[in-house]
């Protein structure tokens, strides 16, 4: 880390995934004004880039905004430089969240966080477990009050066979679960390698 | 025809403010020179501008002087409503090809108009963008070169051409003129055949033909200009409201990985330039907003960007809009967008929405042939670079064929 003392562009163009991008941005607002969460975020990518350049490290790393971002791709769409913003957010909350520096309480990250550990265990998501998961984040009490909110559309979905109560205790595999968790650690190592990280 | 151009010949293509340069440069200096314009008129897109900057003084000036040295030189010769459709060859010995369109009026017009007065049918007027109608015997516009009229193509053939016919009292009007492909010779081709504004419908989320008071930069001069299709007066498409509360919008098109990847230099300062239109007709009532990314009034236009400036009528917002959308009740804009001072998102209200609308080349270069390319055929150059783009590709052609009667000899 000591290698980017100071400059906190370097870092993001060394260890963010399309974080090379940052410096194309010519700060004229398109995907700020054309973000329809726009009004909601901390900051906006136009900001954010502004504040990488300017050095603002910890206020970059430590926001929610980039978790904010839904995916719609609006600004990539509309930026006259092309640059691939959406995946410079989401490289941005990864990085982060690596560092230990993303909020913790951020409902994307910790869901994000629920979403990949329910995945890599068996290759498959297993989204009664998922449900669950979520519902009960925030204690027992919490999650029965959702639980009992949600019960009509639970017993629609068993009704059509769209959830199956068994699966919470013979969940569904993929054929090779072992092999697609090597396969994934193979990658995990690649991406560390690339980036710096030491595991 | 071979006879109206030889090797010594340097053929000029199009005849804008680049291509009368062009030839004038290479006529005074003693060269045969065919200058060959697609119009019916020479002047090309500078004499559809109201005024030009930096000085603000109208088209007609430059223009004139150059049609005076053109009238007073025998080296150039000028053929209108020509259209060059190939060239081919090389340095020394070039063969071109020119399609000449009818014009229907002789030489013995005296610019009367008794033809258009005579004539019911009327068609889009190119000469202000389309904005209003004309009658199909027409002259361009109040500086067209040679003063003559055009009966439109479209009249060819229906009563209305008669009409014309009879009520001409010259007995110019020649319905029995066709299309011609004509093959002449040249030593040397300049190639100024200038520039078009990008099709402002392709920037979907600013809404140009889908709101009526969205317009670009070109319209916007005609709409200043007292010969234009208002008469001078800078009122809105939609309801003829007089549009005082007006958002130029730079780098439309331009700048911009998804439409033209250059910066076209001159939207910048003929938004600039627009302000001051609108500070004209409205006084201190004037209200502007130019919405930038950054404002690019290269080296002595710095002048004009500060007085532009100090103007209390003009202001100034860094951002680029993302998007229009149209208020319906009043048929306002309201451009949405986030200003990059402070990153304050804003939802702008205005009369009216100007689009500096950039600006791409007319015609690609020819392949198989090399060509002096000059002016806005070459890039985006305001009048000013094109003269001396158009002077420095007048005198390589000097050079070849130089070279090419020294062959000879
Ligand atoms: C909104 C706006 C405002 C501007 N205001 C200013 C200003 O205030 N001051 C300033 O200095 N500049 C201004 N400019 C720039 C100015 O318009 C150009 O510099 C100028 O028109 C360039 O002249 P040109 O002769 O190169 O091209 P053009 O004016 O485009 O002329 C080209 C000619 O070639 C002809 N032609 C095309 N193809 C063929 C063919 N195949 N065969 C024969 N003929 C052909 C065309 O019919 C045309 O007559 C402005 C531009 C814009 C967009
Ligand atoms: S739209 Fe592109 S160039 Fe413009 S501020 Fe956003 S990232 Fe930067
Ligand atoms: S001259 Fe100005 S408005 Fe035109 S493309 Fe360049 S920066 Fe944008």
């Amino acid at each position: 880390m000591s290698a980017y003392q100071g400059d906190f562009l370097k870092e993001v163009e060394a260890r963010v995934e399309e974080g090379e991008w940052v410096k194309m941005c010519m700060q004229c607002g398109v995907c700020a004004g054309s973000c329809p969460f726009g009004p909601h975020w901390e900051h906006s990518p136009q900001k954010i880039f502004m504040m990488i350049r300017a050095g603002k490290r910890e206020e970059v790393l430590t926001s929610d905004a980039m978790w904010m971002c839904t995916s719609c791709y609006n600004c990539v769409v509309r930026c006259p430089r092309k640059l691939p913003i959406t995946q410079i957010m989401h490289g941005l909350a990864t990085y982060a969240h690596r560092l230990g520096l993303a909020p913790k309480m951020q409902p994307t990250r910790r869901f994000s966080v629920t979403f990949w550990s329910n995945l890599t265990r068996t290759g498959r998501v297993n989204e009664l477990k998922l449900v669950l998961q979520v519902y009960f984040r925030n204690g027992f009490a919490a999650g029965l009050k959702e639980f009992w909110n949600m019960r009509r559309v639970g017993l629609r979905l068993l009704a059509a066979k769209r959830m199956n109560p068994f699966e919470l205790v013979f969940p569904h595999r993929c054929k090779d679960a072992k092999g697609i968790q090597r396969m994934l650690a193979k990658a995990c190592e690649i991406e560390n390698r690339k980036r710096g990280f030491s595991q | 025809m071979r006879d109206i151009a030889t090797s010594q010949t340097i053929l000029v293509v199009g005849g804008g403010v680049s291509g009368m340069t062009a030839a004038l440069e290479a006529a005074e200096c003693g060269k045969q020179v065919l200058l060959v314009e697609k119009s019916p008129t020479l002047g090309g897109r500078t004499a559809l501008l109201y005024r030009y900057f930096p000085k603000l003084c109208h088209p007609t000036c430059g223009l004139e002087i150059n049609l005076r040295r053109l009238k007073g030189n025998r080296n150039v010769r000028v053929m209108t409503m020509a259209e060059v459709v190939r060239v081919e060859g090389r340095r020394g010995d070039y063969s071109v090809t020119l399609r000449v369109a009818p014009r229907f009026v002789n030489e013995n017009c005296t610019a009367c108009g008794a033809c258009a007065e005579a004539v019911g049918a009327e068609i889009p007027n190119p000469w202000n963008y389309n904005l209003n109608r004309m009658k199909a015997a027409y002259l361009p516009h109040a500086m067209a070169y040679p003063q003559r009229y055009v009966l439109d193509a479209s009249i060819a053939g229906t009563p209305d051409a008669e009409k014309a016919r009879t009520a001409c009292k010259y007995g110019a009007i020649d319905l029995e003129m066709k299309e011609q492909t004509l093959t002449v010779s040249a030593g040397a081709v300049v190639w100024a055949t200038g520039w078009k504004p990008y099709d402002a419908a392709k920037i979907q989320p600013y809404g140009y033909g889908r709101y009526a008071n969205v317009i670009t930069s070109v319209e916007f001069e005609r709409l200043a200009d007292p010969h234009g299709p208002t008469g001078g007066r800078i009122v809105r498409p939609s309801d003829g409201k007089e549009a005082k509360n007006i958002a130029f919008i730079q780098c439309a098109g331009s700048r911009d990985e998804n439409h033209l990847r250059h910066c076209s230099r001159i939207c910048c300062m003929a938004s600039l330039k627009h302000t001051q239109f609108v500070r004209e007709a409205y006084g201190e009532a004037a209200r502007s907003t130019i919405y930038y990314i950054d404002i690019r009034a290269i080296d002595r236009f710095e002048d004009f960007y500060r007085k532009v400036r100090a103007d209390r009528t003009v202001k100034f917002v860094k951002s680029k809009p993302a998007r229009i959308a149209e208020d319906r009740a009043s048929g306002d804009v309201v451009l949405h967008g986030v200003d990059t001072e402070g990153y304050h998102r804003y939802a702008a209200q205005h009369d009216l929405a100007v689009l500096a609308i950039g600006m791409e080349t007319a015609v690609p270069l020819p392949q198989d042939a090399e060509v002096f390319p000059a002016g806005c055929a070459a890039d985006a150059l305001d009048v000013n670079r094109s003269v001396q783009s158009s002077t420095a590709a007048a005198l390589r052609a000097i050079q070849v064929v130089n070279r090419a009667a020294r062959a000879e000899s």
